[in-house]
């Protein structure tokens, strides 16, 4: 009796017992998971088949045979689909780096300026981001490209700024640094600079813990940029000479031209992003709480030592990780390039070279294991930026 | 709580006076014609319901709060609002808060030496010194090297005496510095606080520890809706409060 | 024994009160706050004036045409006519009825979800989740119970754009909950499965997710299925949505305190019973704010279905400003189709932080 009544149990219990049910649970679902993949294979296979395709990278080595609007290095119609993709990646990574740069400029500022005691300045901040943040960025794109930029004048007719920037319906004409022959000198003189504020700071602290002394090191380290560089031109001649753009005709040239769709870009990326930059930088700040401030002050820290040494590592901790967050977006974001035809990483390569060859299964899994990429490697380095710097708790 | 009295007299100087202060916070009359001198060396409780503005005064004396009438001279040095004399006074008065507010991304050590360091110009070692001896006068050496989230909240105020003392202020003032704290690391702290009185230090604290205003000050300061109502030695102020607001509130917290 | 009177209140000395001392602390208290003051107001009169002159002032209203934009300002003529088209795409004139309805029906069905007092909600809100889809989609598709069919390729629009943002999210929701799910599940093969399922949507940008419903899905299925290009769009929201809602419902589930779970389990509730009636509504009351940011940024999103060619409200106004009929009013339009997302958006958010704020207070009690 005894035996049996504890044999009994046992055997009704393996079903019952969590861990074995969970191991079959798991079994079922990578079965299901696997199923379907190999489900969609099998699809894919005979539906290639069917169209005559051959699928693999070999397409990579073809000939392009079509223009590009813009391109970081040298391309023409008889370079390969692999070159068209390094291509699309580095305006990708271009759009990408000058919309990261302005919006982090233009959303830190904003952000500030919200917090402002100034009453009439944090309204207007606040209501730059209500509006810009609540605009798809697509229509911002559209709104910049098609109503602002593509209504521009004519060359003959262009916009002037300081007589040497002109913006018009071909794009936007920049002055274009050349090297000259002081170049060499000013470069050398600049590293220079840098260097010695390297060690200017390093002194500076050193000093500071030693004797309690206060250096100025960033007025000094403004006073070297300026000094060494301005003395080497004075001493070795111009480092560089201008090219600025020049009506010849009907068109410009000479400088630096950005392709409209480029600046459309750009633009709207930036302020969108701005946008929810500024907000982040406002909670961060507004996370550091008042008390905080208050125990900098009742030890009597002068304002720019409580905001260096207590309020920004603080805020520092929260404002990053939305902040990277903000900059995937933007990175994610600036394939909306495709809409208005810059030739960047998914209109390129999921677009133009897609419909040329037909690799559809190809070009979108490289355009997306770069985006993966991008991705992972970024939120990797966040969690272990997180780890580092998470406050001690107990 | 030890019922003896410290028997240390307060000195001639004076450190504090407030000359009929009047505040408000927007149209709240929040300060009513507070009148008050302290002298070298005295401690002085302040009581008082909830909302009497008992904070607002002692924060009013490092400039956390701004006054709109009146005079505040403190250390012989007048709070106006030049930023140059409000830091000088700031760097001679410490202040302990209730909650605390170390500085979380710093070490215990470092949250001493800071304002030393940055404000006293004090070289490193020398300051990290002061703050150890500070640290060992509140017995908590061994936590320099923690961070604030790994401490109790007892030693946490402490640590927070510890940083305002290494600023060798002449005054110190006390908002509420037990009140945050579980009932067990109440004591802790109040005897660090005595021990600081036995020093001889100037101190204003508001507090609710009625044990320990017996013990420890020389007067006690009873505040209501933004006014001075009465002040005492604390044996008359127990034994024999002059106004009958003073009686009812005494009625309420001694139970 | 003294009774202490107490001095009455006195007036704050004046210019520190009034219009005047407001001023005085807001705008002018030293020379910088003066400046960013003047700083402010430059940047106003270099903004307001010329766009209240543009979009009101010189604007043309009245009209029909292109030739009754005479004036240097706005043609909202241009929007007046094309208003229609806007809303409802190629939805034929006369069943637009149909999407009218199904709008308020949607409104008056989800108004009593709003009213914090109704007895039964929960019950009535499934009932109105299962009932209110299947009548939606008798009233805008038809094709039986007596309404001729409308095909979705003359959907289009902002009811596009609605249909695609609020299918999307809905779709999303169950099966984001349950990636939520498996993404904290103690069992190993289940946690891969949806940790890889939930980075790689979150990893792509959505119009690379697009691409794909447009050009892989048809090899990945069957050759003789064809499926609707609409309806590939929203799985395609639906799966790259869902990735994201299971990260904020993820983020519920953690704000729960672990006693929760405990008190579940030892009540004796299995997983999914204690999940179901315990865990659940919990965090998803939490993330309501959450989720409806999530929906913001789709409904924001939907204007990329513009790349597989569906007419939402934002190609709807694009197409119109290529029509050579009214060819030089894309500001206009554009400004348009702004306004309309701008005021979905900012109200949504708007609600969103009311309620975050209703939670706040409510944990605080
Ligand atoms: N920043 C402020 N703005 C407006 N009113 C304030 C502000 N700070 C305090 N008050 C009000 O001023 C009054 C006095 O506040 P105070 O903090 O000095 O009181 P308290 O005596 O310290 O009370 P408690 O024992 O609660 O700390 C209270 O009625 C309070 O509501
Ligand atoms: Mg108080």
């Amino acid at each position: 009796m005894q035996t049996t009544a504890r044999v009994q149990p046992a055997r009704s219990s393996l079903l019952r017992d969590p861990k074995f049910r969970g191991l079959v649970f798991q079994i079922l679902a990578v079965f299901t998971v696997v199923g379907i993949g190999w489900y969609l294979f099998q699809n894919t296979q005979s539906n290639l088949a069917q169209r005559g395709i051959t699928s693999g990278f070999g397409f990579l080595n073809n000939t392009a045979g079509f223009g590009i609007l813009q391109s970081l290095i040298d391309y023409t119609e008889t370079d390969t689909y692999g070159r068209v993709f390094v291509i699309g990646l580095l305006n990708t990574l271009l759009v990408s780096g000058l919309g990261i740069f302005f919006a982090t400029l233009i959303g830190f500022v904003i952000g500030i300026a919200r917090l402002s005691p100034n009453w009439l300045l944090s309204r207007l901040a606040t209501v730059y981001i209500e509006i810009f943040r609540n605009i798809p960025p697509l229509l911002q794109i559209f709104f910049w490209y098609f109503a602002v930029l593509r209504a521009m004048p004519a060359p003959r007719a262009s916009y002037e700024f300081f007589d040497a920037i002109y913006l018009n319906i071909r794009g936007l004409y920049l002055p274009s640094p050349i090297p000259a022959d002081g170049f060499n000198v000013f470069a050398i003189a600049l590293l220079a600079a840098c260097v010695a504020i390297v060690l200017v700071a390093r002194w500076a602290r050193k000093r500071r813990e030693a004797t309690g002394q206060l250096f100025p090191t960033p007025a000094v380290a403004i006073g070297l940029l300026v000094a060494l560089p301005g003395l080497a031109a004075l001493v070795a001649g111009n480092p560089v000479t201008w090219s600025v753009p020049e009506l010849r005709g009907f068109n410009f040239v000479g400088g630096l031209v950005v392709i409209p769709e480029l600046v459309a870009l750009t633009l709207a990326l930036t302020l969108y992003t701005a946008a929810f930059i500024a907000e982040n930088v406002r909670s961060g700040i507004q996370a550091v709480s008042h008390g905080q401030t208050e125990a900098a002050r009742s030890l009597g820290l002068r304002p720019r030592h409580i905001l260096r040494l207590v309020i920004i590592p603080q805020a520092l901790r929260v404002i990053i990780p939305p902040l990277t967050s903000q900059y995937l977006n933007l990175a994610k974001n600036s394939s909306l390039a495709a809409a208005i035809g810059y030739p960047d990483l998914v209109s390129l390569f999921a677009g133009t070279v897609l419909n040329q060859t037909g690799q559809a299964i190809e070009t979108i899994a490289i355009t997306m294991s770069v985006y993966l990429a991008i991705s992972l490697s970024i939120s990797l380095l966040m969690n272990w930026y997180n780890k580092r710097i998470a406050l001690v708790e107990r | 709580m030890t019922e003896k009295k410290l028997e240390s007299a307060a000195g001639d100087k004076l450190m504090i006076r407030m000359e009929s202060v009047n505040k408000w916070y927007g149209e709240f009359h929040v300060l009513k014609d507070i009148n008050l001198d302290v002298r070298q060396g005295e401690r002085i409780v302040l009581c008082g319901p909830s909302g009497s503005g008992k904070s607002t005064t002692i924060r009013c004396i490092n400039r956390l709060e701004e006054h709109q009438a009146g005079r505040i001279i403190v250390d012989g040095v007048e709070l106006t609002s030049d930023l140059k004399q409000i830091e000088a006074i700031r760097r001679e008065v410490g202040m302990v808060f209730q909650h605390f507010n170390l500085f979380p991304h710093l070490t215990v050590l470092e949250n001493c030496t800071l304002a030393p360091m940055w404000v006293r110009h004090m070289p490193r070692r020398e300051a990290e010194a002061v703050a150890m001896h500070f640290l060992e006068r509140v017995r908590i050496p061994e936590q320099a090297l923690k961070y604030p989230g790994q401490l109790s909240g007892g030693q946490q105020q402490r640590v927070a005496i510890a940083r305002a003392l290494c600023m060798k202020p002449a005054i110190m003032l006390f908002d509420e510095p037990t009140s945050a704290l579980d009932p067990e690391m109440v004591k802790e702290v109040l005897d660090t606080m005595i021990e600081l009185a036995e020093s001889g230090m100037t101190m204003l604290c508001v507090t609710h520890e009625m044990g320990f205003a017996r013990t420890v000050a020389h007067r006690i300061i009873f505040m209501d809706r933004g006014e001075i109502v009465e002040q005492a030695a604390p044996d008359e102020f127990f034994s024999n409060p002059k106004s009958e607001r003073t009686r009812t509130f005494l009625g309420q917290i001694l139970h | 024994m003294d009774t202490h009177i107490f001095k009455p209140d006195l007036k704050r000395p004046l210019l520190s009160v009034g219009a005047l001392g407001w001023l005085r602390t807001n705008l002018f208290s030293n020379w910088f706050n003066t400046l960013l003051t003047l700083f402010s107001l430059y940047l106003i009169w270099l903004v307001v004036p010329p766009i209240v002159k543009w979009a009101i002032i010189d604007a043309d209203w009245v009209g029909t045409t292109r030739a009754d934009c005479t004036s240097e300002g706005a043609c909202w003529v241009f929007i007046k006519m094309r208003f229609a088209q806007f809303m409802y795409g190629f939805y034929p004139h006369e069943l637009r009825w149909r999407v009218d309805l199904t709008v308020i029906a949607a409104i008056v069905g989800a108004a009593p979800l709003f009213v914090r007092a109704m007895p039964r909600k929960l019950i009535y809100g499934a009932f109105f989740l299962v009932a209110y889809p299947a009548l939606a989609f008798w009233l805008l598709h038809g094709g039986f119970l007596g309404l001729v069919a409308v095909p979705t390729s003359q959907w289009g629009g902002l009811m596009l754009t609605l249909v695609i943002a609020v299918v999307g999210i809905a779709g999303a929701m169950p099966l984001g909950i349950l990636l939520a799910l498996g993404r904290r599940s103690d069992m190993p093969a289940i946690r891969v499965i949806c940790v890889t399922f939930i980075e790689f949507w979150r990893g792509v940008p959505l119009i690379t997710v697009l691409f794909m419903s447009s050009v892989m899905l048809p090899l990945f299925l069957p050759e003789h299925v064809s499926i609707d290009k609409l309806l590939r769009a929203l799985l395609a929201v639906m799966l790259f949505e869902a990735a994201y809602i299971a990260e904020v419902v993820r983020g519920g589930l953690q704000a729960i305190p672990k006693g929760q779970y405990e008190a579940a389990a030892a009540m004796g509730l299995g997983y999914w019973r204690s999940m179901g009636l315990v865990i659940l509504p919990q965090a998803l009351k939490l993330v309501i704010p959450g989720i409806v940011n999530t929906f913001i940024a789709l409904f924001k999103d939907t204007s990329l279905v513009i790349i597989i060619g569906l007419f939402d409200l934002l190609n709807s106004i694009h197409q119109a400003t290529v029509d050579p009929a009214w060819l030089g009013f894309a500001t206009e339009g554009y400004v348009f189709a702004a306004l309309v997302f701008w005021i979905f958006c900012f109200g949504m958010s708007r609600y969103s932080m009311s309620i975050e704020r209703r939670l706040d207070r409510g944990h605080k009690r």
